[in-house]
């Protein structure tokens, strides 16, 4: 059983002038504990909704979502937010962290939301946490005191702070120069694999998404297995391929104008 | 627990970081509680000084006033009133009472001796009319006992002595052919410009003095009884101060027991327990009134300041449903902020209200000074402490609702 499952996935919402927008469309997508899948497109192909849906942010129009074998349409509201903030760790590419606060009480800010040991011990946990992004010596500065590689740390600390089982990440990189970001990779994936939290991280940079284990492309709301090595790079709107690992899957779905000569 | 916990500890941290936001909302909160409170004590304080200015006219409420007239030419004074009088005390178990006799006496003043106004009266007198020397003291019951009268006097009658002041203990000579010395250990302030000389002297010591006949009240010693055809025969009044419950019963009471002794007179029992409700009741709805219109405005300003904030706030929000918070939890935690917030801000209004309380200038505002002042209004806080916590709920309600109602990926995005 698979720690997500999304089978036959679509999301459309109505636009003012009553015609339906699918934004995603039949989208399967399985993910394991521990595993690493990247998830790629341009802007505007559905990348933060489909994330959003996996972190139980959003719902699917249709198709079935299984969280640990549960749909998660039999889950109530208050349920879904508690599992919410129990089993997914969100990292933003704005980091979101909350103004005002130092990075300490940041990190803290999701055990409030925590039970037991856990909510009573927050403050240390944080600490311990930061200590771990390599940021113990910046528990009590304040956001806008610290750079662009720190804040993201500092918001992975948020994520991994109550031990999630999903890490949820979202351009980590797209506000970062080219060297913070692999920094901050590297210790995604580190403490993801430390941790045994599968990671999902969207993104529209290549090489972040070759770090992943499985790749796969976004593409008007169709999400295609794909592969992709270091030297990946985008060519129009889809990027250069390794390899098809799911043709008969890339076979069935809409084929993009263009996207023919490039799988060729 | 953790649920409730963690939503205060939130609430308590948004309010730390947006200590301008909850300075200014606060403001008129703690004015209102201020004022709910404030205007609350000082209500019970002119009511309390009107009290007392009433009293130290008719006395204490309720106290029994209880008058005999002679029915006939031929009556003459009843010879067991004061041993009744006493009876009465012991009988219905009263503290304090006096009985109240004006007179005549000569008094040798500096410039020459004159008949000067002498009021005969019990040591109670003075607490059932609050009585306050503005110099030395009132008489106390060891007073009687003296060998020498003792006097308290109004402000005229120490002037017409050529005295400023008690420093030198002075003594006025009572009587004229045989006179006797009395110690003057009081000063009254004269209730009016202008006023006579007035000497109080204790009744049992007076009547000591001009003897059971009274024959000495002009020559200051005993004598012979010179009955004057102008003046009629008259009994002291007596001024008994009672449980206000009780007060018409023994009235009636105190009235037949009185007529028994006093055949020939009539005797009437009245009482001060006027109906001075009006006035309490109109000051304390205008204390309300007062207080309810400034929290409404100090509301409406947090209302409008909350609404703002949470717009401000609404990606945090965001966030914070992403880490797992619960509709009901941001419900709570946003409205558990205006109450926190207004908690606080009543807190500050009851303290700011005793220290202005503690620091009025009491003879300056109410005429005279209050003997008895009245308790802080502890209930008046807890009201306006109430008041302000419905007042942040509501204030918390609506923006409350707006955080809700905000779709979490769009309040990320925001």
């Amino acid at each position: 059983m698979s720690l997500l499952e999304l089978t036959d996935v679509t999301r459309a919402v109505r636009l003012p002038d009553d015609r339906l927008l699918h934004i995603l469309q039949g989208v399967t997508l399985s993910v394991d504990a521990g595993e690493h899948v990247a998830i790629v497109g341009r802007s505007g192909t559905g990348k933060s909704t489909l994330l959003n849906i996996l972190g139980l942010l959003d719902a699917p129009t249709t198709g079935q979502y299984l969280l640990e074998g549960v749909p998660i349409g039999k889950l109530s509201n208050g349920t879904r937010t508690k599992r919410r903030g129990r089993d997914f760790g969100f990292v933003f590419q704005q980091f979101n962290l909350l103004p005002g606060r130092t990075a300490l009480e940041n990190v803290a800010a999701p055990l409030l939301y925590a039970r037991g040991r856990q909510f009573w011990s927050r403050t240390r946990l944080a600490a311990e946490m930061l200590e771990r992004v390599g940021l113990g010596d910046r528990v009590d500065t304040m956001p806008d005191k610290l750079s662009g590689g720190e804040q993201q740390r500092v918001a992975i600390a948020r994520a991994l702070v109550r031990g999630p089982r999903v890490i949820l990440a979202d351009e980590p990189t797209g506000a970062l120069d080219v060297e913070t970001g692999g920094e901050v990779m590297d210790l995604l994936d580190e403490i993801a694999s430390q941790t045994g939290a599968a990671l999902v991280t969207i993104t529209h940079d290549l090489a972040v998404a070759a770090r992943a284990e499985r790749q796969y492309r976004l593409t008007e709301g169709v999400l295609v297995p794909i592969s992709l090595d270091t030297t990946s790079d985008w060519v129009g709107d889809v990027p250069t391929l390794v390899a098809d690992r799911s043709a008969r899957t890339e076979r069935r779905l809409p084929d993009p104008a263009g996207e023919a000569e490039v799988l060729a | 627990m953790t649920g409730v916990v963690g939503a205060i500890v939130e609430a308590w941290g948004e309010l730390r970081i947006h200590k301008l936001r909850v300075l200014l909302a606060l403001i008129g909160v703690a004015c209102a509680v201020t004022a709910i409170t404030g205007v609350t004590a000082l209500v019970s304080m002119l009511n309390q000084s009107f009290k007392e200015q009433t009293e130290r006219q008719s006395g204490r409420v309720v106290t029994l006033n209880v008058n005999a007239w002679s029915m006939g030419e031929n009556a003459t004074p009843p010879t067991g009133w004061d041993a009744e009088f006493d009876r009465v005390l012991e009988r219905y178990d009263i503290t304090y009472a006096s009985r109240n006799e004006w007179t005549q006496a000569v008094v040798r003043y500096p410039d020459g001796t004159r008949a000067t106004q002498v009021q005969a009266v019990d040591a109670d007198l003075g607490t059932i009319n609050r009585i306050v020397p503005v110099q030395g003291r009132w008489f106390t019951d060891a007073d009687e006992e003296a060998m020498a009268p003792t006097l308290v006097v109004n402000e005229a009658f120490l002037e017409a002595q050529g005295l400023s002041d008690l420093s030198s203990h002075p003594t006025v000579q009572l009587g004229d052919r045989a006179p006797v010395t009395a110690a003057v250990v009081g000063v009254l302030h004269d209730d009016w410009v202008d006023a006579e000389p007035v000497a109080y002297v204790l009744y049992d010591q007076f009547h000591r003095w001009i003897g059971p006949d009274g024959s000495g009240m002009q020559s200051g010693g005993s004598g012979p009884v010179v009955p004057n055809p102008m003046m009629p025969p008259q009994v002291p009044s007596m001024y008994l101060w009672v449980p206000t419950e009780q007060s018409t019963d023994l009235g009636d009471q105190i009235k037949r027991d009185m007529q028994a002794v006093a055949p020939g007179w009539e005797v009437d029992v009245q009482d001060n327990n006027y109906n001075t409700g009006g006035l309490d009741r109109a000051t304390k709805w205008v204390g309300i009134g007062v207080g309810a219109f400034a929290l409404l405005l100090g509301g409406l300003g947090l209302v409008n300041i909350a609404l703002v904030t949470v717009r401000y706030r609404i990606r945090e929000i965001g966030i914070r449903r992403s880490f797992g918070a619960t509709s009901g939890r941001v419900f709570f935690g946003v409205m558990l902020e205006s109450v926190v917030a207004t908690v606080v801000a009543g807190l500050v209004g009851v303290v700011l209200a005793v220290a202005i309380i503690k620091n009025v200038p009491v003879e300056r505002m109410f005429g005279s000074g209050i003997q008895d002042m009245p308790p802080f209004p502890v209930s008046a806080a807890l009201v306006g402490m109430a008041a302000a916590v419905a007042v942040g709920a509501l204030a918390g309600l609506i923006p409350a609702i707006v955080a809700v109602r905000v779709k979490v990926i769009d309040a990320i995005r925001y």
